[in-house]
């Protein structure tokens, strides 16, 4: 407890930073500073949802099939998957607003946990697509643009099969870029959920469970937009 | 000069460690503006000695003197460094870094550490990209257009683009840094419309960084997939479309211009006031412009597609659109010379900077609405018109500027001194060696000169020969404060806390200002530029 005599008073919170004047103001320039990331993050994202816009519009039918392609029930686990570790998430902030430690470590890993089979998932999904690619073989099946691209699974030729190389362009686009801000972020949950753990948060200061929780519904947004344009397009 | 006066302080933000780790590692939002400093002199000296490259090459028309490739990642070397790694970051990150905390009654930016952060993220993008310019080179231009970027170009795109899209995120993190400190760490009493115009400039400028940098940083991200992974997103053989590389890359790359001016512009109404002895004509109007442009920058992105293919339509909504923002950018102006009118005007080194921005800042301004025009347009597009042009706003406006501001606030920042003369000798240098180098170029441009070739007609010689004068004088004109400034460093006179008896919270503290900038946060209690009143602590004799 030195560090508190160090800043001269014993009001001072520890996790309080010199450049701040109450945590107060710390936690909402925290929080602030999380939306403008999320803000920036749409944007980030925004580009990709403009190209599929674009070319959606343009290529209606490739689309369709390409879509009709995916399997909308994985698609559909999936989304079930990351709904439930939004849910754990928000436990677990919730936990952390009223001072259950346990709680909040249990409901954390839950969310990691969930996560990961939302990732387990997504790695066998791209599997399919991609292992055809490779061998000497007539690579049918292989839905990685580029020139072993086959596209008579989606029964299109011609033009279409190159309007199908977009449509999973965006497919392997969006969803990794999804995937890569989930990978991102369970290692930052796994810190947090080992500073709870040892005791740093309280009701009076767990902004980083709420920071992180923020992050992580963002991401579930994403791809609650994502699952129905890349997966339910072709199916009406 | 009072005798008190002549040390510098005994406690100051530069005394805090010498040694390499107390630089590298600190979250002092000073030092980290320093850090910038360094970095960004650095990138503009490489970006300078490809501009020299290119005006020694058009010295001569038959292209003799270079390759055309070699030409193309000459050009290309110059607008990628001063764009991403100069333009971008020049006053925002140095002296908005800087003061912006000081200004605002704060003892730091909100997020230190983020804020040490971006300046590693921008090293590590810029080492990447110097490194794509050196083993190998990149001939897209800074355009990075489609398709010959992603299909057709055999240098180095790939780690070029990958240099750009991270040095993006440190402007993003700066620009979220900025507006949650602008947000939440005002000092009591510092109402919204009693903060500098500074601080209003760069809080506009950093919405533009949030919100329009992710848009490039995903799009040049797709150019660098598209060579890598085939994606087919801007290749017409599979139906891509390379337009819409365009409208993305511009959706940012517009708003970038006003990343460049709108700090500067920040700048100009702090020193035009002070100079003046006069309480700034139209505060708010200056305040709501700065918002105003920000938000109709995001608007005008496709006047850089008239002859792309664009329906008419668009085209003419467009044109409309980028006139509108001559009247916040004019709003700037009027108030500007109003504010001198009637004051008490002193022609120190930071004022003629600002005469000079204004002067030219207009001529880049109306310049501007030619191209806007759908007509001219179509004569004007990718001639040297247009090179002229930017280069108006982005030197004659954004550099300018800095170099305004370096020296207003030189003191504050260093404690000392540089040596007024050689600030007034090199401020006409550059002034002159400017209009010298790119004014002949709007001829050229007229005549029909286009850019981006090696080799030109022979009758464009003598303009030619002209904007590489101008460009060797302008080249002194830069080197000569980076001599007589970094000799201040050293051997300059204390300049006192307050040497040109300016207003605002970053003049009342001592210079250089210690580690925690305020002993106390200080209280608030009067208009913004109360020039009327005497100033606080006047260390002018």
């Amino acid at each position: 407890m030195s560090e508190l005599a160090a800043h001269g008073g014993a009001e001072h919170h520890p996790a309080l930073q010199h450049h701040f004047t109450s945590l107060e103001q710390q936690r909402a320039a925290s929080s602030l500073g999380m939306w403008v990331f999320i803000a920036q993050e749409v944007l980030f994202f925004g580009g990709l949802f403009a190209t599929y816009t674009v070319y959606r519009t343009q290529y209606p039918d490739a689309f369709s099939a390409g879509s009709h392609h995916l399997s909308w029930k994985i698609g559909f686990f999936n989304t079930l998957v990351l709904i439930g570790s939004s849910l754990t998430m928000a436990m677990g902030v919730y936990s952390a607003a009223t001072g259950k430690k346990n709680r909040v470590v249990g409901f954390i890993l839950a969310t990691i946990l969930l996560g990961s089979v939302f990732l387990g998932v997504k790695y066998f999904e791209y599997g399919d697509k991609i292992r055809p690619c490779f061998g000497d073989g007539s690579h049918a099946g292989c839905l990685v643009p580029g020139e072993r691209f086959d596209a008579s699974a989606l029964h299109l030729a011609g033009p279409a099969a190159g309007h199908a190389q977009i449509f999973f362009s965006l497919y392997f686009g969006m969803t990794g870029l999804h995937a890569l801000h989930m990978i991102i972020g369970i290692p930052i949950l796994l810190l947090i959920a080992y500073w709870s753990w040892r005791g740093r948060y309280s009701p009076e200061y767990h902004t980083p469970v709420e920071l992180v929780g923020l992050y992580w519904h963002f991401v579930d947004i994403v791809w609650i937009f994502l699952f129905p344009l890349l997966y339910l397009i072709g199916s009406h | 000069m009072t005798s008190e006066r002549q040390t510098l302080p005994e406690e100051h933000y530069l005394k805090a460690g010498w040694d390499l780790k107390s630089w590298l590692l600190t979250t002092d939002h000073k030092r980290i503006g320093l850090l910038y400093l360094v970095s960004i002199t650095f990138m503009f000296a490489i970006g300078s000695l490809y501009a020299g490259i290119v005006r020694f090459n058009l010295l001569v028309p038959d292209g003799s003197q270079m390759s055309a490739e070699a030409y193309n990642k000459a050009f290309t070397g110059h607008g990628v460094v001063m764009v991403f790694f100069f333009l971008i970051p020049s006053i925002p990150a140095t002296l908005g870094n800087f003061l912006i905390p000081l200004m605002i009654g704060a003892k730091d930016l909100a997020f230190p550490r983020i804020n040490l952060l971006s300046w590693y993220i921008y090293v590590v993008g810029a080492a990447l990209t110097m490194w794509a310019l050196v083993t190998g080179g990149l001939d897209t231009g800074w355009t990075f257009y489609t398709p010959y970027s992603t299909a057709l170009s055999e240098s180095n795109v790939e780690l070029a683009a990958i240099g750009i899209f991270i040095a993006g995120f440190s402007s993003i993190l700066t620009g979220l840094n900025f507006i949650v400190t602008i947000h939440k760490m005002r000092a009591p009493g510092l109402s919204w419309f009693r903060l500098p115009l500074f601080v209003w400039a760069h809080y506009a400028t950093s919405i533009i960084q949030v919100l329009g940098t992710p848009v490039i940083a995903i799009t040049i991200l797709l150019v660098a997939l598209e060579r890598i992974f085939h994606f087919g997103f801007f290749d017409p053989n599979r139906g891509g479309d390379p337009i819409l590389f365009q409208h993305l890359f511009w959706f940012y790359s517009h708003p970038a211009v006003y990343i460049m001016i709108l700090p500067s512009m920040g700048v100009i109404s702090e020193i035009v006031t002070c100079f003046s002895r006069k309480r700034i004509f139209g505060y708010s109007f200056i305040a709501m412009s700065s918002l105003a442009i920000a938000a109709l920058g995001f608007l005008v992105w496709a006047h850089h597609l008239f002859v792309s293919g664009m329906s008419v339509y668009s085209a003419m909504v467009f044109s409309a659109l980028s006139f509108l923002v001559a009247v916040p950018s004019a709003i700037k102006t009027f108030n500007w010379t109003a504010t001198l009118y009637r004051g008490s005007v002193k022609w120190d080194t930071p004022m003629i900077y600002v005469f000079c921005f204004i002067g030219l800042f207009l001529i880049g301004g109306l310049t501007g609405l030619f191209l806007a025009s759908l007509g001219v347009d179509v004569h004007l597009t990718d001639t040297y018109f247009v090179v002229a042009h930017f280069h108006y706003i982005m030197v004659g406006g954004a550099i300018m500027g800095y170099l305004g501001g370096l020296h207003f606030w030189w003191p504050k920042i260093t404690g000392r001194k540089y040596v007024e003369a050689w600030g007034k000798v090199s401020s006409l240098l550059v002034f002159v060696g400017f209009n010298l180098t790119f004014f002949p170029q709007f001829v050229l441009g007229y005549l029909g000169m286009p850019r981006r070739y090696h080799a030109y007609p022979e009758e464009f010689q003598i303009l030619n020969v002209l904007s590489t004068a101008g460009a060797t004088i302008l080249g002194f004109g830069y080197l000569f404060p980076f001599s007589y400034l970094t000799h201040s460093v050293f051997r300059g006179e204390p300049a006192g806390d307050n040497p040109w008896g300016a207003k605002g919270l970053e003049w009342t503290t001592q210079s250089p200002p210690t580690t925690h900038n305020f002993d106390l946060i200080p209280v608030v209690t009067e208009e913004p530029y109360d020039y009327a009143s005497p100033p606080k602590e006047a260390a002018r004799v």
